[in-house]
Formats: structure tokens, sequence, C-alpha cells
């Protein structure tokens, strides 16, 4: 591009440009030195708690993940993974996992309290160095920007899960769940930590307010009343060409009918 | 009449201060009284032209507040979730027509729903006018107004669905963009004069709104006045029934009650569409944010009739061709589903009329409709046709599909591959088969009558089905079929031995009306029809003891058994007697 | 063809000649008289019925105005079925809605038990003119182009056809300039522009989205050319440091100097072409790519616009490595050069060599090396 070549010989551009890669140097660092402790943090559990996770871990995980979270053909290894992640395929229900498939379902039960939960993930914790599971404060999306967070959503997020966070299809019968019902941990720790074919989006990526806004957004599209009417489940123009073959073509087709019968 | 209001006084003041200025008595003389015939699937295009009424009045309310600009702005208005974001013009006027102007997502909602049943109910209406036959002489003009009519119906929609500038609108663009980029020769230069310069550019919008406000609603509007005088010059046609003719026209005036009816019908479905107007959402643009061309949603989809292409290009193989040499590009992959399949599937519609006539050299008007039974082979292709389109369909939905279902998306594109090529065909031959199969029974119906699946035994003892005689309507609906033979096998030379120069066209001709004619169950002549409902008749007569005791209620509780004629020791009323002991 | 000729009908309905206005009833057209037509008292009750659905249409204009006026826009209620929805549109669909399809059905009703439902017949002509008509057209036709000298006069005849054909000319030809060149586009070609985008050699790769929000009024930096420049202090440009890409990973990303442009240029044009995806994935999972050593530490950097007809794809699984277009769902592995695995697409996504820079931010190392998005006839 000539033009811009040309442009950035003014002296203007060259100072705002000095200025600019300034800002973002230091705006770098600082983004870097405020995600490090949580990246790399080593969550650290009581004794007991880790004992009880890993009691936990070896009747139900370790058919899988291996003794030692090493992995096996038939699971993935765990090292590394973190609390987070832990946290995040259990209460969701995801792990157990209750047959192959093309990826793990979401189900409503999970076998686990909180508590094993949070002993589960204490235990795989120590495996290995991986993301924790976030704070109420990194949950607290009170006072983010929620039209920023939509302007994120869209660029990475909607693709898979769509505008209106209903969830879409991937390849080979895999899929992006629907949003509906994912809580602002679950939101969280998914990105935190990449779930199945989910790409990870880590801190330094999505620093937490940005995590914060984006949940606010799915928040905001979670309570969203229809302001237009029944909303047809917000999956585009398939549904409501569902809806118009149907419903709305029963009801032409029944007054076009009342019209032709004779009255008696 | 006796008496005269004020108000007939008036109008008929008006009706002569117009006559002597227009001449318009002469045409109402002859045309109040213009009989119209009643059936339900006549009013299909009347959905059509209702909801294009509704369409247009929408329309130019929202014409009142959009702003069909590309110019960036910030939004500023009631939707929260948006403030503050950059967007275009289109889509921040489009915003504030849905949240900050009172009624205007009602209105936005009846344009987009009505838009959606127009396109619909044309499709529907077509498949009624192809089933009956009613395209065939005089009436193929009106049908090739008709295809006219959806194509400007397609491209009205994909153009006004185009306009807000929201994310699934602006996606549909690119792809378009890349479409018509995929034109061989001209490809790239249409593209870059059509978007100004590259995609997005800053002008499309305010292009294609012209195109949609003014341009194809001006064509659609006289394509439909003409559609419209054709319909009442040549007067609809009818279904077979009694008293109806070829050449006369059963129904009611248009003088109070078609007048009366389609009216009222006009308010029924202007009714219906602002009641989902305002009780179903459509096309929630707030959600899908403003369109950026780095940015897209799962699921992004056309309106339904668009729905077809989009599946023609996901279902299509990659294929593409680089000349070597020249390295000109042409893509097959692109250009043949969205271009070339549509462009066979509009041609062969429009041609169709011409075709058949041509085919089975049938050159005499028709006003009475066939049942679809009676044209199997016709009957057969456009089952095919509408098949090839559904599955075409089923791939542009097949990501939804996936989900709902629980499939992959995969195996649905490699299913459809093969399905395209495999199930029409199928479809045809079951189709044809199905109507000769009703063909059949319409046959067995005049030959015995119906049968009543009651089982009667005589006195000496055999068991026969009573056959009753078919009423005069079936009577009528059903001899109605004409039996047609197909054109006869060209000769290779005449008389004289001098050759016949056309006979491969003829003969082609010859092949193809055997193929169209050659499957037939031949109605039967009068007198075994006669004979035939004389039988049933006589049948009846030979029950009809049996009423005499029972009533009807009892003689139905004895359906599939058997009756005894009141010569045999046990009445009936007996053997029910019997029935409710044990 | 004899056996085509046109099937008669019933030949009994020629001899019956319209009674009165162009119609007459049919005998065999059979007719149940309606309750209405038998009962006083039904025809009374039909006429209520019809009366009293006018006058709900009244009702539910009234209706329309109060709620116009009376439920403001942002109001929101629950309604089963439906669930929380706004007030507004509803009320509004609703009384409007009533009231229209109460007009309709009252005039059907109306129609159907008030007014005569005996068929009526009437009879059809052929299409075709009388013969004498036909004539007479013809004699007009001869008679015109006579004193037209239509055939006569062969040289005008000659040029009218010229100039019948040729004056279309100017209406096609100024549609020329539906395009122009801009001051940024001049002297290029389509096939230039489509086939060049904004990353150079040493051009940092910042993420996406980040310079929007709240407080994007931006502050001016300077002009150029009458056109003010954004002031970089103000906008969170986020450059990208392979360390903040985890293995997994996936950042859409734009070229640094993309905003300036935009604001620029005011089109979204250059973003359109050199809107990129970086991904993260240990190095030994990479099995080729378009070039060597194109990636940085694992991570691979490739274009977002589909080489199909170019929507943005990031649907990317981080497992499988495949990036599947949500729109004709052509399907790309980016562990193996980005080609084709599935779907439409005929070619690979294009992938933008990157490095680091001395500040260990990541860059690109020159263009695209192939022309990115949709296909184009001059593409090669």
């Amino acid at each position: 591009m000539k033009f811009l070549a040309a442009r950035r010989r003014s002296p203007i551009v060259a100072s705002a440009l000095l200025v600019g890669a300034l800002a973002v140097v230091g705006g770098g660092y600082a983004a870097l030195g405020s995600v490090q402790p949580a990246e790399a943090a080593l969550a650290v559990g009581s004794q007991t708690q880790v004992e009880k996770g890993e009691q936990l871990y070896l009747e139900g995980c370790s058919s899988c993940h291996g003794l030692k979270g090493e992995g096996t053909a038939s699971g993935p290894t765990l090292v590394g993974v973190g609390a987070a992640s832990v946290s995040f395929q259990v209460s969701t229900g995801r792990m157990p996992l209750a047959a192959p498939g093309a990826q793990a379902p979401a189900k409503a039960e999970n076998p686990y309290s909180e508590d094993d939960i949070a002993a589960m993930a204490a235990f795989v914790a120590t495996l290995g160095p991986g993301p924790a599971i976030p704070t109420a404060e990194q949950l607290d999306y009170a006072s983010a920007d929620e039209a920023y967070g939509g302007e994120l959503f869209r660029i990475n997020c909607a693709q898979c899960h769509q505008a209106a966070g209903q969830g879409g299809a991937l390849t080979q019968g895999k899929y992006a769940p629907s949003l509906m019902d994912a809580t602002p941990q679950v939101i969280y720790e998914a990105m935190l930590t990449g779930p199945q074919n989910m790409p990870v989006f880590s801190d330094a990526q999505l620093p937490t307010e940005d995590k914060q806004a984006i949940t606010a957004y799915i928040m905001g599209l979670q309570e969203a009343s229809s302001m237009g009417g029944l909303n047809l489940g917000r999956f585009g123009p398939v549904t409501e060409g569902v809806f118009l073959a149907t419903a709305i073509f029963a009801a032409l087709i029944a007054a076009a009918v009342w019209i032709g019968i004779k009255s008696r | 009449m006796t008496t005269t209001s004020p108000v007939e006084k008036a109008g008929g003041a008006t009706a002569t201060y117009v006559d002597e200025r227009v001449g318009s008595n002469k045409f109402l003389s002859r045309n109040l009284g213009k009989v119209f015939p009643d059936h339900w699937s006549f009013m299909l295009g009347e959905i059509a032209l209702y909801s294009f009424i509704v369409v247009l009045l929408t329309g130019v309310f929202l014409t009142l507040w959009f702003k069909p600009s590309m110019a960036e702005v910030v939004y500023d208005g009631s939707y929260v979730p948006l403030k503050g974001v950059m967007m275009s013009e289109a889509y921040d006027s489009a915003l504030n027509i849905s949240f900050d102007v009172r009624g205007g997502l009602l209105l936005r909602q009846m344009h987009h729903w009505s838009a959606l049943i127009f396109i619909a109910a044309m499709a529907v209406h077509m498949f009624r006018v192809f089933f009956t036959g009613a395209f065939r002489k005089p009436r193929e003009f009106n049908w090739l107004i008709g295809v006219g009519l959806t194509t400007f119906g397609l491209l009205a929609g994909f153009s006004g669905y185009s306009l807000p500038d929201d994310l699934l609108s602006g996606t549909g663009l690119q792809i378009a963009r890349g479409i018509v980029q995929a034109v061989p020769v001209v490809g790239t230069w249409a593209a870059f004069l059509l978007f100004d310069g590259e995609f997005p550019g800053t002008e499309f919008i305010s292009r294609l709104y012209g195109v949609h406000i003014l341009l194809i609603p001006g064509l659609i509007l006289a394509l439909v006045t003409i559609h419209l005088m054709l319909v009442w010059t040549q007067k609809h046609t009818q279904f077979p029934g009694p008293g109806r003719t070829n050449d006369n026209v059963v129904g009611y005036p248009l003088l109070p009650v078609y007048m009366a009816k389609a009216g009222g019908f006009f308010f029924i479905v202007f009714g219906i569409i602002a009641l989902v107007g305002g009780l179903v959402t459509i096309n929630p643009i707030w959600i899908f944010g403003p369109y950026m061309p780095d940015q897209v949603s799962a699921g992004s989809q056309p309106d339904w009739y668009i729905g077809f292409l989009d599946g023609a290009l996901r279902v299509m193989p990659n294929w593409e061709t680089i000349i070597p040499g020249v390295g000109w590009t042409i893509s097959w992959n692109i250009f043949i589903p969205a271009l070339v399949v549509p462009g066979i599937i509009f041609t062969v519609l429009g041609l169709y009329p011409f075709i058949e006539a041509w085919v089975t050299g049938d050159k005499r008007e028709h006003n009475l409709l066939d049942r679809p039974r009676n044209a199997p082979t016709r009957t057969a292709f456009g089952m095919m046709a509408i098949t090839f389109y559904v599955l075409l369909w089923v791939g542009g939905a097949n990501d939804i599909i996936a989900v709902a279902f629980d499939l992959s998306i995969n195996s649905i594109i490699w299913f459809l591959r093969f399905a395209l090529i495999i199930v029409p065909p199928i479809v045809f031959v079951v189709t044809r088969r199905t109507c000769l199969s009703l063909q059949r029974r319409d046959r067995e119906k005049l030959l015995h009558g119906y049968e009543s699946g009651r089982i009667l035994r005589l006195p000496h003892g055999e068991f026969i089905e009573v056959h009753q005689p078919l009423s005069e309507k079936d009577l009528a609906v059903i001899t109605a079929k004409h039996d047609y033979v197909p054109l006869p096998a060209p000769d290779k030379a005449d008389a004289d031995g001098v050759r016949n120069k056309k006979y491969r066209a003829q003969m082609l001709r010859h092949r193809l009306s055997e193929f169209f004619y050659g499957v037939n169950v031949p109605k039967p002549s009068a007198a075994e029809i006669e004979a035939g409902q004389h039988h049933a008749a006589h049948d009846a007569e030979l029950e009809a003891p049996l009423h005499e005791y029972e009533d009807d209620d009892q003689i139905r509780t004895f359906h599939g058994g058997v009756l005894h004629h009141p010569g045999m020791p046990e009445t009936n009323a007996e053997q029910l007697e019997q029935e409710h002991r044990s | 063809m004899s056996d085509l000729t046109p099937h008669q009908g019933n030949a009994d309905d020629h001899g019956k000649a319209p009674a009165k206005l162009g119609y007459s009833p049919v005998a065999d057209i059979p007719h149940k008289p309606r309750a209405t037509d038998t009962d006083p008292k039904a025809a009374r009750r039909a006429e209520r019925q019809v009366a009293s659905m006018f006058l709900l249409s009244m009702l539910f204009v009234v209706l329309f105005v109060v709620a116009y006026v009376g439920i403001d826009k942002t109001t929101v209620v629950y309604i089963p079925v439906m669930g929380e929805v706004g007030a507004s549109n509803v009320a509004l669909g609703f009384t409007m809605g009533m009231a229209i399809l109460l007009i309709g059905t009252a005039a059907i009703q109306w129609a159907k038990k008030l007014m005569p439902d005996v068929e009526v017949v009437q009879q059809r002509h052929d299409m075709v003119s009388p013969k004498k008509a036909t004539l007479e057209a013809e004699a007009n036709y001869e008679r015109g182009k006579e004193e037209s000298g239509f055939a006569r006069f062969r040289l005008i005849r000659r040029t009218l056809i010229g100039a019948m054909v040729l004056f279309p000319i100017p209406l096609v030809v100024m549609l020329r300039d539906l395009w122009t060149p801009t001051k940024f586009t001049e002297g290029e070609s389509p096939a230039d522009l489509l086939s060049t985008t904004l990353w150079t050699d040493g051009m940092r790769i910042i993420a996406d989205g980040t310079y929007q929000g709240e407080d994007n009024e931006v502050d001016s930096g300077g002009e150029i050319d009458g056109e003010p420049v954004p002031n970089k202090d103000s906008i969170a440009h986020r450059p990208i440091r392979p360390e903040d890409l985890p293995v997994g990973g996936l950042i859409a990303a734009i070229p640094l100097d993309l905003p300036e442009v935009e604001h620029i240029e005011h089109n979204l044009n250059a973003r359109g072409k050199a809107a990129i995806i970086l991904v993260r994935m240990e190095p030994d999972e990479i099995r080729s790519q378009q070039g060597d050593g194109w990636d940085v530490e694992g991570i691979l950097a490739y274009s977002k616009i589909c080489t199909h007809v170019g929507c943005p794809i990031a649907l990317y699984e981080q497992r499988t490595h495949h990036l599947l277009c949500p729109c004709h769902q052509s399907t790309f592995d980016l562990a193996d050069s980005g080609n084709v695995v599935f779907g439409p697409a005929a070619r690979r996504m294009p992938q933008l060599p990157i490095g680091v820079d001395e500040e260990g931010y990541l860059v690109a190392l020159s263009d695209f090396q192939e022309p990115v998005g949709p296909s184009f006839w001059e593409r090669g």
C-alpha cells in the first residue's frame, strides 16, 4: 500500500507511531504483568483436600486419564490442565464421560458435590501448573461494559456459538454448545481452558476485564426479553422458515378453506 | 330497488359523472356480474397478491425512517448492548426503527413476514397451477409472467434482507459478491462496478436501496397488473364437477359474493400478517450486531427462498479449473451451484408449458383443470423437481439440522451429494405409479361403484360386498378425465418415397409423447360406466330391506361383518342382541 | 391428429342460452338451501354476528391508539408461552391485527351466510379473435405499412434499425463509472487490488476488536490531507507476543495499520482482506506449512477470509486443527498447509509468514504470497 508508506514518512505520523508503539509496549507489559500470577499459579489446596481429591480421582477418572494423570489411549493427560479444567468438565457433567462419542455432552446431573469437585481440582492442580479456578472477583461482571463484551463476543465467540449464543455445528458431529444455561464460572473456565475442541483464550489475550465483558454480554443474551414477541429459539432464518411453512400457512390455508366451504 | 338512500344517490351520481368522462359503465355492465369459481386452492395467488400489498404499504412506512447509508456512526439509541459501537447509518437507523420508533418494530416485522409469505404464496400458487395443468393454452403467457414474478420476488427479498447491514445481511452480501466474482471473464469487473470497488465499499447499500424500493417493486407491480388482467380476460379455470365444462365457468358473480370474499380475504391476510408481526419475532438484527467483514455468526442462513442456493453451494464438490498459461480461473464450485443450477431451474420452469405442448401436440384450450393423477408424467416430473429443491433446502439448513438431530454436517452433505442424483428419479417413478393406481381406483369406481365394506349374504348363500353408486359430483369429476393418445411414429419417407427431412425431430417428439402419455389407465366406455353404476344400484336394492329393520348406526356396527338377508332365520336385530348377550 | 381434437364436454350446455346478466343457474348443479335461507332467526343471528365483528374491529382500533400512547416502548411483559416480550410490539400488533382480521372475517361471514350461495354459470369464449377482426387488423397493418413506406424506403428502414440498436449505448456506457478508483486505489486494476493486502514485512499483528467500545471518541493525533488521524494513545492496540498465545489458542488479528487506514479511507475494504487468525499448536503437530519457517514456535497465521465465497472463518477446532466455514462448511486443515479437507472450497487458506520483531512482538514477514478470499477470473 503505497499511500501508507508515503504517509508514514510524514513527521506527524512518525511521532504518532512512536507514541503508539510506546503505549503498546507499555500496555503489553502491564497486561502480561497482571496475568502472570493467575496463569502460572499452582493452586495450593490443603493437604487433606488434595488427598480426598486423589481418592476421588483414582475411583472416577484414572481408568481413562491414568493413575497419575498421564493419560491413556482413551483419555488425554491431565498434567497441566489446571483446576479450572476439572471444575468446568465435572461441574457441567461432561466428565466422567458416559459413552465415547464425537464429543462429551453436558449433562444436567453429575455425581460429585461441589466439595468433591474442589478436591479433585486441587489434586489435578498438583500434577502440573495450569489455570486456577477463577476467583469471585474475576467472575464479577457487574461493572463490565456489555457493548464492549458484545464486540468481543462477535469477534471471538459468535463464529461457533452463534450470535445469539444458541450454539452451532462443527465438523463430524461435533458442536459448539448453547450458552443459554452457562454460568459466569463455566464461561470463564471454558475460555481459560479451551475444553474439547474450543480454542483457549488465555488471560494474556483476553484479560480478566475482557472476559468479564464477554460474560456480561452472554448474561445479557440469556436474560434478554424478546422485544418482537415469540423468539423462535433465535436460530435465525431456518426456524423462521419453519414457522412460516407450518403456523402461518396453516392459518392462511385454513382461512382459504373456510371461505371455500359452503355454509349450511 | 324500492328505496334509494342518499348515499346510493350520491354513488349513482358519481358513477354517471365518471361514466360521462371515461365510459366506465360499459366496463361495469360487462364485469360486475363476472363469474369466479370457488375453491380454496384458487386463493393461494390471492395470498401472494395481498401480502405484496402489505409489503408495499409497510415498506413505504419504513422508508420514512431508514437511512440507506454505509457512513459510520456510533450507536447512541436505547438498545444498551450496542451502545457506543461503531456501525453503519443503515444499521443504526434500522435499530432506531426497532427500538425508538413506536410501532417501528411491528412495521419491520410485518414487512419481513409478509415478504416471506409473498414468495411462499407465489411458490405454492405455482405448484397448484402446475399440478392442475392450469398453465396450458391459453394461459402460457401468464405462467411465464408468474415465473418472472417469482424471480423478482427472490431479488426483492434478497435485496431487502441485505439492507439493514447487520452481521447476517452483510454475510449474505459477501457471498453474493463471491458469486459475482466467480462469473467467468467479466466477474471481477462486474463485482467492482456493483460494489464501487472492493468489498464491502461504501456505496452498495444505497445502490441496493434504489433497486429494492423502486426498480424491483415497479417491475413486480407491472407484471402483477398484466397477470391479473390476463386472469380477468381469460376467466379463471375450474375443477371438473357437475355442470362444469370446458366452455363455461361456474361460480359466484363478482358483485356481491366474490367481491366480499376476495375483499374479506385481503383483510384476513393483512390481519394475520399484523398479528404475526406483533407476536412473533423475525430477524432480530440487534442480536447479530453490525456488519464487519471479519466477523461471522455460526448458523448464518439466508431467508428460506435463498436456502436452496445456499444448499447447492454447500453440496457442490470443490471443482476449479485454472487455464494454464493465461492463468484464468473458472470456479465451477461457485459458478455451477449459484448461477447454472438456478438458471436451469428457472429456464425449465418458464419453458415448461411450451415443452409440454410440443411433446404432447396438444393445441386445445384448457379451462377445465386436470386432476394431478390424470397427468401422471407431469405430476411425477413436478414432484421430482420439488424433491430436488427440498433436498437443496436440507443442504442449506444442514448445520441447524445437524445440531437439532445430533447428526454430522459432513454425513448430511455426503448423503445429499448422492441423494440429489438418486432420490428425485425414485420419486418420479413412485409418483407416476401412485397416479396410475389412483386412476385404476377411479376406473374401478366407475365400473363398480364405491366399495361399502359391507358383506351381504344372499338367500342362496352367496356373499357379496355391497357396492354403492357414485354421487353425481364424483361421477362428474371422474368422468372428466380425457384419455390422450401419444403422437404417432413418423414415417421415414412419405407415400411418394420423398425422404422425411424432419424425421429425427419427429421421432424424438414421438418418443417423448410415448413417454408422456404411455402410462394411462383408460376410462371405461360410457356403456360400461352405466352398466357398472347400474350394478351398484342393484346391490343397494338387495341391501335395502335391511334398512327397514335397522337404523344406519347398527348397520355400521357390522362394518366388514356379515349381514343377514331378511330371508334368513336370524334378523339383524336378533344377531345384534346375541352379540350383546355374549 | 384427430385423437387430440377438443373434448367437447357435455354437449347439452351449448343449448342453454344465458337467461339474464350473462349467466344462468344450471339445473344439475346441486344446491341445498342454508339455514339462513330458510330460517329468519338464523339470518338475524348471522346479521348480528357480522355487525358485532365490525363493531369489535372498531374497538380494537381504539385499543391500538390507547396502546400506542400508553405503553412505553421499553416495557416488557410476561406472557405465558411467549415468555418475556416487548409489550408495545405485542399490543400494537395484536390490536391492529385483530382490527383488520375482524373486518375480513365479518365480510366472509356476510358473504357465506347472507349473500346468495347459488352457483351461476357463465359461458366462455375462445381467446382467438373473430375472423372479421383479424382481417380488419391485417388490412390496417398493410395500410400502415404502405402509408409509412416502411417497405419502400430501404435506406430509412436500415438506418432506423441502426439507430434503434445504438441508442441505448450511452445508458450502458455511463455504467462504467459505477466504479472509479479512489486516491488510494489509483492506477491499480481490480485484480491488483484483490491480490494485495495491508500486510508488509515488519507489520505488527494486533488483536482484533480492541480499539472500539464505549470511549472510542477518537482524539485526533493530527491531520493528514485534512483527515484526522487517530491518536494511538487513545486506542488500546494490543500487539501479541508469542507467549500470549497458549497451545490450542486462537486470536483474531489485524495489521497494526488497519485502524488508521480505516479512519482515513472510511471503509472496511482493507479489513475484508487483511483479517487473519493466529493459532498455536505443538510444533511437532504441524505436518506442513506453505513456506519454510513461516511459523513462530508453532504459531501459524492464516487468512480469515474463506477461499470459497469469502465468509470470515474462525470456527477453529483446536484438537483436530480443522477450520470450518459457517456459511458453506468448507473445512481446512491448519496443521497441513491449510489444505481443504471437506466442502466446496477449491483452494487452501493462504498462510501469512510471521516472525518476531526486536521487541518480541509478532509481525508479518511479507504480504500474503497468494490472493486471499474468493476466486476471481484473473486470479490464476
